[in-house]
């Protein structure tokens, strides 16, 4: 086999999205040497593609504990609230830190920073920058981190696996995507920070690269997965393409309508109706997704959805929001719109329908980001800190990047400087028994073909574990995932070349993939009851605090079924209620 | 039917670049990338390319399309002509392997314009901590602060072709996009835009702005910096009114 290269590192980040790329510069500013490893060029990550905004309290009649209260509720009760007020505490001054570094956040005529209403927010709290906030986050974190020299970039650089020994990480292995040449990265402190997992689902708002890789690696390693269930059907994405048409529609006030023209979301307990362009928090179309990928479910079985040619929708109007305001807030929408469905949202509704978005849960944190396994963190959507429980808040995510991004940079260098001992001469033969099993991979020979088998995945993703779930669907789907997941090792592959060979990467990710896709499966067969995203029409279709109040925890298994457990849910001060949205959510406001 | 034809270099096999011809079975609303997908997953596993958002926000995809550079999610198969269309990779750029050029040639003259805000404690700050700056303020500099480096512009400019140390498009672009920005004290950087390698390097012909999908006008932005370098050489007072 080819030699290995070793690289050594004081901090070794994973990952060159929003939250990797604030964890490397956390790091070098505290003095540590990073290491900064990502698949593709950091700003290709898929924090680039977020539209609507990032949230921190900013105006003055807005409150901390406000922003608290309303993610616990949005996550149905199934957050860590100190990881919860950790966050709300810490999110407003890393969105002005970004100001700090060039930013161009939205603003008010006088200067100040602009705020946008966002679905399940009881206030506007969401910073925005137009709607290429996640863009505009993204470059301002790549350009901040091109200043540091102490950041050592290592772009195109496929992580593996993770080296752990003992309970102990050590460092990583990985393969140079351009030349094929095998990696060991060795580091006392290794940060993981590569995404989600939407890719696991055939129709979704992901880009391809988002495959589960970080998630696969850490279960790997010896990591249960947490709250795997709990995936975020986003209710506004484009039939066919599943790109996504972002909340911030919604919050400059657009409105949803049935094929009779209707304002359905009032017929699901979001109403009373609002009038157009002048949306209310927490009600009609600023409910929370869950509610509004499930009133779309109901609508579609009523046949009262828009036949598109790339499948049933709804109609999203913006027409009253005028050319100029759209021109302004929504320039994104209205170019994507424009050439992907050949509709300017100034002229016609467009025809949206729900997609998977997110991936609540995760690799488990505690709310210094630290693992389970020593000189490991994580942050970002590959991380459970405990913030978004069983459904997220959009705009929670990208401000979640920067504060434990940080906390994690800052975590790691700490580690680094208090110094680690250096791997055991086993653990380097683990990896390079890992390297070599990876490179005899190329043109391997099997009967099995690698689009097929994604397909498959991807369809019994969408099948069995979409917005609302069956017990016999979700037993039928999980020893389907079982059997697919066996049949990655017959993978046929026929490129046997050195560089940039893709086709080895997409089946890595797809090992990877199918991972994270059985984790979900299981997680969600195993939970009886409904919360947040996690729905089920069978006899479990309520909230069950008494016996499901608590975190999932599904466990590694090299074939089968694997086996799940229960942890506690941390609660500090804001015991269960029912989570009202419209009216009733507007009692006792101001 | 959809007939393709796409430059293949496999740089282990491949002494110079080739074409080669694939039939596509695909729908009118795919992109171009949906369809290299389609030969991946059906006709041939060892092609090639980059992508990943398919929103044209991550600047992964760019290539040449019947010579004209492009972001391959933004070119739909509807819009292709009767006859076979050419995919190629970008133009002016080392190719790397099939579609894939080399990325690193960009980021090295986009580091050396100091991409990064360089600001004064001294500037007004609101009510979180964020410093002031108004509509008018930031629209100087918004247009330029768009750039998903694609590199489309590079293909485009005749003078990176033959200018190698020319810094090109999109990095002065950033330039100015920093030089324009009210919260930046940066000056300094100045040296590196000026001078033939930086925007004295452009002969004005104005293809990268027609080329870029994100509406950056590099061309634009590179004669700005020339008036405000020219500006430069006459009292502080004009070079203030050019800051504002
Ligand atoms: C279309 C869309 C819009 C969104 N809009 C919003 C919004 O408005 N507000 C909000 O709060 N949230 C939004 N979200 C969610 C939010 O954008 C994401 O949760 C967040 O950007 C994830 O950031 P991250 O840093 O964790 O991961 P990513 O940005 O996905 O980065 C992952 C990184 O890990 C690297 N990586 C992965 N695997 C490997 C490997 N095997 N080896 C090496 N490197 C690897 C990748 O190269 C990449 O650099 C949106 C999401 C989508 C999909
Ligand atoms: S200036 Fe335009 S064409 Fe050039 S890299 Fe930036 S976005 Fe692409």
């Amino acid at each position: 086999m080819r030699e290995i290269v070793t690289v050594h590192a004081e901090v070794l980040v994973i990952g060159g999205g929003g939250a990797g790329l604030r964890a490397a510069i956390a790091a070098a500013e505290s003095g540590a040497r990073v290491a900064l490893l990502s698949k593709v060029y950091p700003m290709r990550s898929h924090t680039v593609a977020a539209e609507g905004g990032a949230a921190g309290v900013a105006q003055p009649e807005d409150d901390l504990e406000a922003h608290f209260r309303d993610t616990v509720a949005g996550g149905d009760w199934l957050c860590d609230q100190s990881a919860v007020s950790y966050f709300v505490a810490h999110a407003t001054a890393e969105l002005t830190w970004l100001e700090h570094h060039g930013c161009p956040w939205s603003r008010e005529p006088d200067g100040r920073v602009a705020v946008r209403k966002f679905g399940g927010m009881k206030r506007a709290r969401t910073w925005f920058a137009a709607d290429k906030s996640g863009f505009h986050i993204l470059q301002t974190l790549f350009h901040t981190a091109l200043a540091l020299p102490s950041i050592d970039r290592f772009d195109e650089f496929f992580c593996t696996g993770l080296l752990v020994h003992d309970g102990v990480c050590h460092g990583v292995m990985a393969l140079r995507i351009s030349t094929g040449e095998p990696y060991l990265f060795l580091a006392p402190s290794v940060v993981l920070a590569t995404g989600g997992a939407g890719r696991v689902y055939r129709f979704n708002t992901n880009g391809s690269i988002v495959t589960g890789d970080g998630l696969a690696m850490a279960w790997r390693a010896g990591l249960p997965l947490r709250d795997m269930e709990f995936v975020q059907v986003h209710p506004t994405a484009l039939p066919g393409s599943g790109v996504l048409i972002t909340e911030a529609c919604r919050g400059e006030g657009g409105i949803l309508l049935n094929a009779e023209g209707r304002r359905y979301l009032q017929d699901y307990g979001l109403g009373p109706e609002t009038p157009p362009g002048q949306p209310r928090n927490k009600t009609m179309e600023l409910g929370p997704r869950d509610r509004l990928s499930q009133a779309f479910w109901h609508e579609q079985r009523a046949g009262r959805t828009v036949p598109s040619p790339r499948g049933d929708a709804v109609h999203l109007d913006l027409r009253h929001l005028g050319a100029e305001r759209l021109a302004e807030r929504l320039p994104l929408i209205c170019s994507l719109s424009e050439k992907h469905v050949g509709i300017h949202p100034k002229d016609a509704p467009i025809p949206v329908r729900p997609a998977v978005h997110y991936t609540m849960g995760g690799v488990p944190t505690s709310v210094d980001t630290s693992t389970a396994i020593s000189g490991l963190y994580a942050a970002g959507e590959c991380a459970s800190v405990g913030l978004h429980g069983a459904n997220r808040l959009g705009s929670n995510s990208l401000a979640e990047l920067l504060v434990f991004g940080r906390a994690a940079g800052e975590r790691a260098a700490a580690r680094a400087r208090a110094g680690a001992p250096p791997p055991p001469g086993s653990a380097l033969g683990h990896a390079r028994e890992h390297l070599c099993a990876i490179q005899a991979l190329r043109a391997k020979k099997g009967t099995v073909r690698l689009a097929e088998l994604r397909d498959a995945m991807g369809s019994i993703m969408d099948e069995c574990f979409g917005i609302y779930r069956l017990g016999p669907d979700m037993e039928r789907g999980l020893s389907r995932l079982v059997e697919l997941r066996e049949s990655w090792s017959d993978l046929e592959l026929r490129d046997a070349s050195e560089r940039f060979n893709t086709e080895l990467i997409a089946a890595l990710e797809l090992s990877c993939a199918l991972d994270v896709a059985l984790a979900i499966g299981a997680s969600a067969a195993a939970r009886k009851e409904s919360r947040g995203s996690h729905q089920r029409l069978d006899a479990f279709s309520v909230r069950d605090d008494e016996r499901f109040l608590a975190h999932s925890l599904v466990d590694y298994a090299e074939s089968g079924v694997p086996a799940i457990r229960y942890g506690p849910v941390e609660i500090t001060s804001y015991p269960p209620e029912e989570r009202v949205y419209g009216g009733e959510a507007q009692v006792g406001d101001s | 039917m959809t007939v393709l034809e796409i430059q293949r270099y496999l740089p282990e096999s491949d002494q110079a670049p080739r074409w080669q011809r694939y039939e596509v079975e695909g729908e009118p609303a795919w992109s171009l990338i949906d369809a290299l997908g389609y030969i991946k997953d059906h006709v041939d596993p060892t092609l090639a390319w980059r992508a990943s958002c398919r929103m044209g926000m991550c600047g992964s995809c760019g290539v040449l399309v019947d010579g004209v550079p492009r972001l391959g999610c933004e070119v739909f198969l509807r819009d292709l002509p009767d006859r076979p269309a050419r995919i190629a990779p970008l133009a002016h750029l080392p190719v790397e392997r099939d579609l894939m050029v080399d990325t690193e040639g960009y980021l090295r003259r986009l580091r050396a314009v100091e991409p990064w805000l360089q600001p004064s404690d001294a500037d007004p700050v609101g009510p979180v901590g964020e410093r002031l700056q108004t509509p008018a303020q930031q629209a100087k500099y918004l247009e330029t602060a768009q750039c998903i480096g694609c590199m489309l512009c590079y293909a485009a400019c005749p003078q990176v072709a033959v200018n190698e140390p020319f810094l090109g498009p999109a990095a002065l672009a950033a330039a100015h996009r920093y030089l324009s920005d009210s919260r930046d004290h940066g000056h300094a950087r100045r040296g590196s835009v000026q001078g033939l390698q930086g925007v004295w390097g452009c002969t004005l012909v104005g293809t990268c702005s027609e080329a870029c999908p994100k509406g950056v006008d590099p061309a634009a932005a590179i004669q700005r910096e020339k008036v405000r370098g020219a500006l430069s050489f006459v009292p502080s007072l004009f070079v203030r009114g050019e800051d504002d």
